[in-house]
């Protein structure tokens, strides 16, 4: 636990403003959610909003589930204080929804009903193939839940003045509540809300101090990116070239291609991704729902190329790295610089609603795959009864991993587990991606390969992560005077992913069971035409 | 707290013969066609990224060369990227609305027409 001192966050922020903002976000998404719940009765709305989103509506909650509080205040820090280093995030980010939308996008609506388990398991043996894919799916979500919640903890010492370990706990508490009720209220229709309206508002801000700061230029981007290099003191001129963060030596460059590699091959197996799919009525608006999302998240991250340049020029590195929240504070900052007190907690407002509609859409993905994956086809074998109670076993599971998600929060609270991210990147190109492929793609793909590549990669991820200098060995590691660092890199997609290819590959052809050729036949016709596809329904 | 459960209406339960369809020369070409488009255009983004990747993590000279101001190579080719994912996007849709789904729904009109 840190100091109980209470201090102002940034400076000149009026936490009383700031928290007003905010108020006025949950009040309204609360409202909107109640409204939503009317028509929340069946497992359809409550997992999949009865599948009547349009393509765009679906796009706009896409970007809003996807860009994390992580990818905004994240990535215009990295590249305020590291330049060029930082704008690499985002393209991988951006990229990786071509493999969403080439192989995977329409295929998964097709055949699926609620989660990627349906999926996989779709012409396997159900217990094996879905207990491993909810297993993967649970472990993703969590990873990437805990490092949502953790930083809640860091974003209020920044943008209310929050710095007592038990203010922040309280803070956390109540993100963790509100997200618990929108989920449990408003199941997938309602968190659906929250992230068009977050995205909506994450966006226009970001455009409105994207303008706000090229018009300080005069339009002329050279002329910012020089002033960015002015204010950058002795290593200025290395802000507009890669190399600053990652550029070292030659393990750090490895391990910056490794990231690439799970970042661009991640997305398409991120489970809460993944579910939006089955909100829209049909394959062509899963289409379209992901050429609005390229759309909003390419242009967001432009946004933020000008916004951390614009940071590092206007604000400058020395004041970023003072801050309260180093990095994380360069966006918050601008805000302030550029429209005073106003922005500023509009900025704050803007990241927590972010962070509060990606919990709530990990909080609906991680008990939809226990429900419907672990209770209703694996522990109850699909019976009609157990798909009665389905939708109460869901909310309850939402209850419980959204009280787990908060003590994980508060525990963590203080450490770094920024790498938590980059490991549900990995997980989900390891174990998910190679496995969504193979039974999508792969006639002979079968049962043992499923099981093969999914908890191979899985399990592969999380030694290499467990043996890596994110855990021991040092300074920056959760405990640095141990030393069990044998594996170098701090990202182990490099060696992960093509291990899972591998296994799924080999489990296929060294076992025995044979692929149900009649099964794949279904599967085929079924994911390229859409027949039998599951429909929307009318309220 | 709802319970009830949506009955599964499936409308091609039952004795739809699957193997039949997938060995149709209709559905034949359709694969032909989503795959002829979709395999090379992913393993061409993938190479583009990767050189991309690449370049960024091991030619920080050439990378850092200045074009005009202080518009560097490195920022062309990261902007390029932005441009390619757009208009891959574009192509894609395209593609797929002229050569993709008018054979789909032909397909899934004979199937789940055969039921109604």
């Amino acid at each position: 636990m840190r100091t109980t001192t209470l201090a102002e966050g940034v400076e000149g922020s009026n936490s009383l403003l700031n928290i007003s903002i905010f108020g006025a976000f949950v009040l309204i998404t609360l409202v909107i959610v109640f409204r939503a719940s009317r028509n929340t009765k069946t497992a359809t709305d409550y997992y999949a909003a009865g599948r009547a989103f349009t393509g765009p509506q679906n796009g706009i909650a896409i970007s809003g589930d996807y860009l994390s509080a992580a990818s905004f205040l994240g990535i215009a820090g990295a590249i305020a204080i590291n330049g060029y280093d930082g704008f690499l995030y985002s393209i991988g980010f951006l990229v990786a929804w071509l493999v969403a939308l080439l192989l995977v996008a329409e295929l998964l609506r097709n055949t699926g009903k609620f989660t990627m388990a349906d999926v996989l398991s779709f012409r396997m043996k159900q217990g094996p193939v879905r207990t491993a894919a909810a297993i993967s799916t649970l472990a993703v979500t969590f990873f990437y839940l805990l490092a949502q919640m953790n930083g809640a903890g860091g974003l209020v010492a920044l943008l209310l003045g929050v710095t007592s370990g038990v203010g922040q706990a309280v803070v956390i508490t109540v993100v963790g509540v509100i997200m618990i009720v929108y989920v449990l209220i408003g199941g997938m229709r309602g968190t659906t809300w929250v992230q068009i309206i977050k995205a909506v508002l994450l966006i226009v801000g970001a455009a409105a101090m994207t303008v706000w700061v090229l018009g300080h230029y005069g339009f002329n981007l050279s002329s910012l990116l020089g002033d960015a290099v002015a204010h950058g003191g002795k290593s200025g001129e290395a802000l507009l070239g890669p190399g600053k963060q990652y550029g070292a030596t030659g393990v750090s460059r490895l391990d910056f291609l490794s990231l690439g590699i799970a970042l661009v091959l991640g997305t398409a197996g991120l489970p809460h991704v993944l579910m939006r799919f089955y909100t829209v009525p049909t394959a062509k608006e899963a289409r379209r729902s992901v050429v609005w999302a390229i759309g909003l998240i390419g242009v967001f991250y432009l946004f933020t190329l000008v916004l951390g340049y614009g940071a590092g020029a206007l604000v400058g590195p020395d004041k970023i790295n003072a801050a309260p929240g180093k990095v994380n504070s360069a966006a918050p900052l601008l805000a302030q610089a550029l429209g005073g007190p106003v922005l500023l907690g509009f900025i704050a407002a803007v990241a927590f609603a972010t962070i509060l509609a990606v919990v709530a859409g990990l909080t609906i993905t991680a008990s939809a795959s226990f429900a419907h994956d672990v209770y209703v086809n694996v522990i109850k074998k699909g019976s009609r009864d157990a798909a009665k109670s389905e939708v109460k076993v869901a909310r309850w599971s939402a209850v419980v991993i959204g009280i787990v998600s908060i003590i994980g929060g508060i525990v963590t609270n203080g450490q770094n587990v920024a790498f938590l991210v980059a490991l549900a990147f990995a997980v989900a190109a390891s174990a998910n991606l190679p496995t969504i492929l193979y039974s999508l793609f792969w006639k002979r793909f079968n049962t043992s390969g499923a099981v093969w590549s999914i908890y191979g990669g899985l399990i592969v991820t999380v030694v290499l992560i467990v043996f890596s200098p994110v855990v021991s060995g040092t300074k920056t590691s959760i405990w640095p005077d141990a030393h069990f660092d044998w594996f170098p890199l701090s990202n182990p997609g490099i060696v992960s992913i093509p291990v899972s290819f591998l296994l799924g590959y080999l489990g296929t052809v060294l076992s025995k069971d044979k692929a149900d050729a009649a099964k794949y036949a279904e599967m085929e016709v079924r994911a390229l035409t859409g027949a039998g596809a599951e429909k929307a329904i009318e309220h | 707290m709802g319970t009830t459960q949506d009955t599964p209406v499936d409308p091609v339960e039952g004795d739809t013969d699957w193997s039949a369809v997938q060995s149709s020369q209709e559905f034949v070409q359709l694969r032909r066609r989503l795959r002829g488009f979709v395999f090379p255009m992913a393993g061409l983004f993938l190479a583009w990224y990767l050189l991309y990747v690449l370049l960024a993590d091991y030619a920080h000279g050439f990378m850092s060369t200045k074009l005009f101001g202080n518009i560097t190579v490195g920022l062309v080719f990261g902007l390029l990227q932005f441009v390619s994912t757009f208009v891959i996007t574009w192509l894609y849709v395209r593609y797929a609305n002229r050569n993709l789904d008018p054979a789909a729904e032909r397909i899934r009109d004979q199937i789940e027409g055969d039921r109604a």
